[in-house]
């Protein structure tokens, strides 16, 4: 063999093994993402682990809270969705500042046509835009808003929620840009303000002792009760919606839970899967 | 070398006294911003961004433009630029201390900034920005001074700044694409979701941070006797013509994508930005006139004859540099946020709170860039 050869075998293993590595370096970096999402579809009913890939995503839990909302119950049940909003807003403090501007919320109501946008509204059948849709946050599996938060003040926790910590939020509302659901509200102003007689200004339905406020400057939006789930009990939107069976929760991965039977069982969609977010939210309508 | 600030005309002691004048009141309106909230300014849950975070992702664009000085200066040894390489250096300072001063006017807890570092934060493209802008402020802020140093002790620069040098080329390709990063990973934003919004900002930032250059030294010719001399001018000219056309054809394709797929995500903001969605319409003039003037001072750069008559030439850039700051100094930022998430038009307008803390952060910007092209000058002026 001579030597130029030999150079020339060497070089070409150098760069094969030097391939190698960077093709899975790339792969590390940049297919982690698509590659547990692959796995993790049908991942509704079957449980699964996402194996450990890249730094580049909150990975998907073995468990992963979800809810499921049932419209038409909504619609049979005249103002229980109201009765929700009202539970979450109350038990979260959440503020109330009269205007569009300041506005923020946790769940809310809307329309068909402004829920699904990317869902067809070409010959929509009559009364489907007159559905009460109920919208939250919807704790996405592969949450933008985690992947862009720099400070990790918006997590994911070990039972697929994303929360917040209010404490470290530096409030530079770079995950209202990411999420894609309009999920979250930041606090214009101070959400704490009081009249001279010491009555709160925007708890309109009083404050709840048990649950902090928040400073202006910060983002919050729905984080599916962990308070309450600590302690046995339902999200507080779920238990307004009492035996109705519009909201049903739970665990999407076990497929033994109510919810996972409710899923198999029903045609369900979610807002802009397109975005490949994996919500969690799912509606019957 | 500080101290050749210190001494000046009267001329230069008004100008410098008029910026602190704007920057005290913008003071004062931040300070009350800092004591109500971000509520003072025109924002909204919809329209999460407004100018602060529009100009920021502009003066990135500013200060990456002064790598056209750098790279024909130190990689071509193109001569012309000697004399104002260091201008082109000490802009992109500039340009990045109103950067930091424009996130951090946009934090709504501004005492927590450093939590970006304390949890560093690797897939957060907040956490890259930060790292490269910090970096290329002190890449500009070595080899500016190290250079100027070495000009006013009459000796040539020492080699080890070389590296920095050469460093900081790349670096300033990676400022604005990283920026451009910020939005373009963004599921859900369809404006912004594009691969060619890098590519964009680089062209855009190119013809802008010089046509800035080209403006300032014609002034720096009348009030402090310094001249680029012709030859730098024509070639920042050239430099300036060619990535303005990158723009606009990059801006053409982004048009083309939308209105001949026909896919409502791509047409929606290209339609409020220019033609008005669901009756909301308040870009629609400032985006026409942008796209309008920015096209004449092309076509204008390309006749030889404009871009050799001196107000001309500083006619062309002006309209350019303005086109420019309209598009991504207001439409790009604020395009991405319509419609929003549930297809509805939330329109946004600045408070005078929010405009009075901005044109504080321009002055402040101006007041550094005084400062060091005093020194700069002075150094200069010394030599000759
Ligand atoms: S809905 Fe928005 S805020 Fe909630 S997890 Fe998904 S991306 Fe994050
Ligand atoms: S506003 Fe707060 S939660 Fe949102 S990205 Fe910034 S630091 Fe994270
Ligand atoms: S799950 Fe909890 S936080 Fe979320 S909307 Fe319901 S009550 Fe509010």
């Amino acid at each position: 063999m001579d030597v130029k050869r030999r150079n020339f075998l060497k070089i070409a293993g150098l760069s094969a093994a030097a391939g190698l590595g960077a093709s899975s370096a790339f792969t590390q970096l940049f297919k982690g993402d698509a590659l547990a999402s692959e796995e993790g579809h049908g991942g509704e009913t079957a449980g699964h682990a996402a194996p450990a890939q890249g730094e580049h995503k909150a990975e998907d839990t073995e468990f992963q809270y979800g809810m499921v909302i049932d419209i038409p119950k909504f619609a049979a049940n005249k103002g229980l969705a109201e009765k929700c909003i009202a539970a979450c807003h109350y038990e979260h403090n959440v503020p109330d500042f009269g205007n569009p501007k300041d506005e923020i919320k946790w769940i809310w109501l809307d329309d068909y046509e402004h829920s699904f946008p990317d869902a067809s509204q070409y010959k929509r059948n009559a009364g489907l835009n007159d559905l009460p849709v109920l919208l939250t946050c919807n704790h996405c599996a592969n949450p933008p808003c985690v992947r862009a938060c720099p400070t990790q003040a918006t997590f994911k926790n070990d039972h697929g929620v994303v929360i917040m910590d209010f404490h470290r939020c530096i409030g530079c509302r770079f995950c209202m840009a990411a999420c894609p659901y309009g999920a979250r509200s930041f606090n214009w102003r101070n959400p704490r303000e009081q009249y001279a007689n010491g009555n709160y200004k925007f708890f309109k339905h009083g404050l709840n002792p048990n649950y902090p406020t928040r400073m202006r400057g910060v983002v919050e939006k729905c984080n599916f009760c962990p308070e309450r789930l600590a302690v046995g009990k339902p999200p507080a939107c779920v238990e307004a919606t009492g035996d109705t069976k519009a909201m049903v929760f739970g665990n999407i991965n076990d497929p033994n839970s109510e919810i996972a039977k409710v899923l198999n069982s029903n045609f369900t969609i979610q807002r802009n899967p397109a975005a490949g977010t994996k919500p969690s939210v799912f509606y019957i309508i | 070398m500080l101290e050749k600030a210190l001494v000046g005309s009267n001329k230069y002691w008004a100008w410098v006294f008029f910026l602190l004048g704007v920057i005290t009141i913008g003071g004062l309106f931040y300070l009350y911003q800092f004591n109500y909230g971000l509520g003072a300014t025109g924002m909204s849950r919809d329209v999460s961004w407004g100018i602060y975070i529009a100009q920021f992702t502009f003066m990135v664009g500013v200060a990456a433009g002064g790598v056209m000085l750098v790279l024909p200066y130190y990689i071509h040894d193109f001569k012309a630029f000697g004399k104002i390489t260091i201008l082109g250096e000490f802009m992109a300072i500039a340009a990045v201390a109103m950067c930091i001063m424009f996130i951090t006017a946009d934090l709504g807890q501004p005492m927590r900034i450093m939590n970006v570092l304390l949890h560093p934060t690797p897939h957060s493209m907040l956490f890259w920005d930060m790292l490269v802008l910090n970096g290329y402020l002190f890449l500009n802020a070595i080899c500016g001074w190290v250079i100027l140093n070495s000009h006013n002790k009459g000796v040539h620069y020492p080699q080890w700044v070389k590296p920095f040098i050469y460093l900081s080329i790349p670096w300033a390709f990676s400022i604005h694409t990283v920026t451009a990063f910020l939005y373009c990973g963004l599921p859900g934003r369809h404006f912004w979701l594009t691969a060619i919004l890098a590519p964009r900002f680089l062209a855009s930032a190119f013809a802008a941070g010089p046509s800035l250059l080209v403006l300032i030294s014609m002034i720096l010719k009348r009030v402090a006797k310094f001249d680029a001399g012709e030859k730098a001018f024509q070639k920042l000219g050239t430099i300036i013509t060619y990535a303005a056309l990158a723009n606009f054809f990059f801006l053409g394709l982004e048009f083309f994508v939308a209105y001949y797929s026909r896919v409502p995500g791509h047409m929606h903001t290209l339609d409020y930005l220019f033609w008005g969605l669901d009756g909301h319409n308040n870009l629609v003039l400032p985006m026409r006139f942008s796209l309008t003037i920015g096209l004449i001072a092309t076509t204008m750069l390309l006749f030889p004859q404009i871009k050799r008559n001196e107000g001309t030439f500083a006619l062309s850039c002006a309209m350019l540099f303005l086109s420019l700051w309209i598009d991504k100094g207001v439409g790009m930022v604020l395009g991405g946020f319509v419609p929003n998430p549930f297809d509805r038009v939330t329109e946004y307008y600045p408070t005078v709170i929010e405009i009075g803390i901005s044109l504080a952060v321009w002055a402040a910007g101006a007041l550094i860039l005084t400062i060091l092209y005093k020194i700069a000058i002075s150094v200069q002026a010394k030599e000759a």
